[in-house]
């Protein structure tokens, strides 16, 4: 990363683009408190992340960001529905309310009647939706999304980045997504490239 | 969490029962040596430490006089003395041995108030010259009843007549409710007075005596002084406090303790060979599921704690299991044994050594995989996984 001033507001929805090896994920990954930089500063909603430890970072994390994988990333070994309650159960919540809340969240998605299934019973779209589930479950105000379109095909990706859109617009999600994909760049309200560890909108990319 | 330890845990079933089962024999195991282990102790354990036992200095099997229990009582510090005398008992064949002893009735009950005989058959036994009482396991175990002739034969002493073949007259019987002792009870009690009277050779003669002393802390001295009453003597005495005898008892078969040991080392080296490779590779096969859970926010200490806790579950399931195996196993051990072995059973010590053993080993097969995943940069882990 080289000189790079970005400022995300409020409920925005922003696409950043780039080869690979352009450092889409790095920038990902310190938005999202996975990794702290080495310089510079990164505050989120007044708060500067970049100077908090390792478990400070830990609690940011599970309070104000959702996370979405390219691969989903979901744990084989339980259900949707125990997928979903992970992140709750760093909260005080009892179980009646996790489970409350994770099938809120699961029919948000359209996932409600899918709840009781591993995710190798669900298909790909299904494991991404149950993933976004997971991501909004704690109600973060966040999203960081790494290629979340990046191992669907077309139609399926359409109805993810239409339920990531609705996010953003219906329930003021702000959204950082790390996208090769064009067509999935254009559900975003902005979209910034980065090439060689530096910014730029991306109709001023180099073509 | 629980539920996320136990699915973590099962996460491949056929791995993670094979390692349990391993887990659950070697417990089931070390259950049942300890059982034996306690069993060959329990004599020792149940001694008195106000009881001190008087044999002949260079041997066991020689005799004593009868004389001795007086010039012993008067010793100061001892406050009661009994006798016994080996009978060598046969019952129908060579394999029914079970020791009979000799003994003053009220004097060898009232030495050893942990044994349980009633009131009425306590008195029949003092009242009844040729009377006998039994240990209940040996009633049990040969089916007799009370008020029923005892034929027992001797290999040592014959009767007046000649005859090896004794006949007593069973009176009652005894017990003890601490498991412990119940192994001392596998005997039978006759009456000194008839058997004396009755015996061809031997006479006035006894095989050593039990002192009942005032203060433990001067055992010493006065096993010491009693030794000294006979010292230079025909009938020379070799004094002890009763826990060293009996401990010096059971080492004559073997140092269980140390042979029980030694096996159980094995066994548990294995299974911390065994199933700390298990662990070690069921963490790094999920190395990248255990990242996502910190990318969600769980900490560095709350990952070392689920693989940790998923550790302590495996070996406390086996060790639960393993151990109430052992439990359900004994009674019908002891039953197959018929009474010729002491009672196996499975002590709050032995419980306490296999919660330490279960904790001790999980943390040691657990602790290295926990801390590395505890150590683990999520960016790293995911790379490749995203």
């Amino acid at each position: 990363m080289h000189g790079i001033d970005l400022d995300i507001a409020r409920a925005d929805f922003v696409a950043l683009m780039g080869p690979s090896g352009s450092g889409k994920t790095t920038l990902l990954n310190l938005i999202g408190g996975l990794d702290t930089p080495t310089g510079g500063s990164i505050t989120v909603d007044g708060r500067r992340i970049d100077r908090l430890s390792g478990g400070e970072l830990a609690r940011w994390r599970a309070a104000n960001v959702g996370f979405v994988f390219q691969f989903y990333n979901l744990l084989p070994v339980l259900s949707a529905q125990r997928n979903v309650e992970l992140p709750l159960l760093l909260t005080s919540l009892g179980a009646a309310e996790r489970r409350r809340r994770a099938a809120i969240a699961l029919a948000l998605v359209g996932l409600a009647d899918r709840a009781r299934h591993k995710p190798k019973e669900l298909s790909g779209g299904q494991e991404q939706r149950v993933a976004i589930a997971r991501a909004i479950v704690s109600d973060p105000t966040l999203l960081v999304c790494d290629e979340p379109t990046g191992d669907l095909d077309r139609a399926t990706a359409h109805e993810i980045m239409l339920l990531l859109q609705l996010l953003n617009r219906q329930h003021g999600k702000t959204i950082v997504m790390v996208t090769h994909d064009p067509k999935a760049a254009e559900y975003a309200q902005r979209s910034l490239h980065l090439d060689k560890g530096t910014l730029a909108p991306a109709d001023e990319a180099p073509r | 969490m629980t539920h996320l330890v136990w699915a973590q845990l099962f996460r491949k079933k056929t791995r993670t029962v094979l390692t349990l089962l391993s887990v659950i024999v070697a417990f089931l195991l070390f259950g049942l040596l300890q059982a034996v282990e306690v069993a060959f102790e329990s004599a020792a354990d149940a001694a008195d430490a106000r009881r001190l036992l008087t044999i002949a200095r260079y041997s066991i099997i020689e005799p004593l006089p009868m004389a001795h229990g007086r010039a012993i009582a008067r010793v100061p510090g001892v406050v009661a003395v009994a006798s016994a005398d080996w009978f060598g008992a046969k019952y129908q064949n060579e394999s029914n041995a079970f020791p009979v002893f000799a003994v003053d009735p009220v004097r060898y009950l009232d030495m050893y108030p942990e044994f349980r005989v009633s009131p009425a058959h306590r008195e029949a036994f003092t009242k009844t010259r040729t009377g006998a009482i039994a240990g209940q396991r040996l009633v049990d175990r040969y089916g007799w009843t009370v008020g029923q002739k005892l034929p027992i034969a001797s290999e040592i002493h014959a009767k007046t007549d000649g005859s090896l073949n004794w006949e007593f007259d069973l009176v009652g019987t005894l017990d003890a409710d601490d498991p412990a002792v119940r192994g001392n009870t596998d005997m039978v009690l006759i009456n000194v007075a008839y058997f004396d009277e009755a015996r061809q050779f031997g006479r006035g003669k006894t095989g050593w005596y039990i002192i009942r002393i005032d203060d433990p802390a001067q055992a010493r001295t006065i096993s010491a002084a009693i030794d000294r009453l006979f010292a230079n003597s025909p009938d020379e005495t070799k004094t002890q406090p009763e826990k060293e005898f009996a401990i010096g008892f059971a080492k004559q078969i073997g140092d269980i303790g140390a042979l029980v040991t030694r096996i159980l080392i094995a066994v548990f080296f294995t299974i911390l060979i065994l199933t700390g490779n298990t662990m070690a590779q069921a963490v790094r096969e999920r190395i990248p599921e255990l990242a996502v859970l910190k990318t969600l926010g769980f900490s560095d200490r709350a990952v070392t704690l689920l693989v940790l806790g998923e550790a302590l579950l495996l070996l406390g399931l086996g060790a639960g299991v393993g151990m109430l195996g052992a439990v359900s196993v004994l009674p019908a051990l002891n039953a197959r044994t018929g009474g010729r072995f002491p009672p196996l059973f499975i002590d709050g010590a032995t419980w306490l050594l296999a919660v330490s053993i279960a904790v001790g080993l999980a943390l040691a097969i657990g602790l290295p995989p926990a801390l590395r995943v505890g150590r683990l940069r999520i960016v790293d882990a995911l790379a490749g996984h995203r």
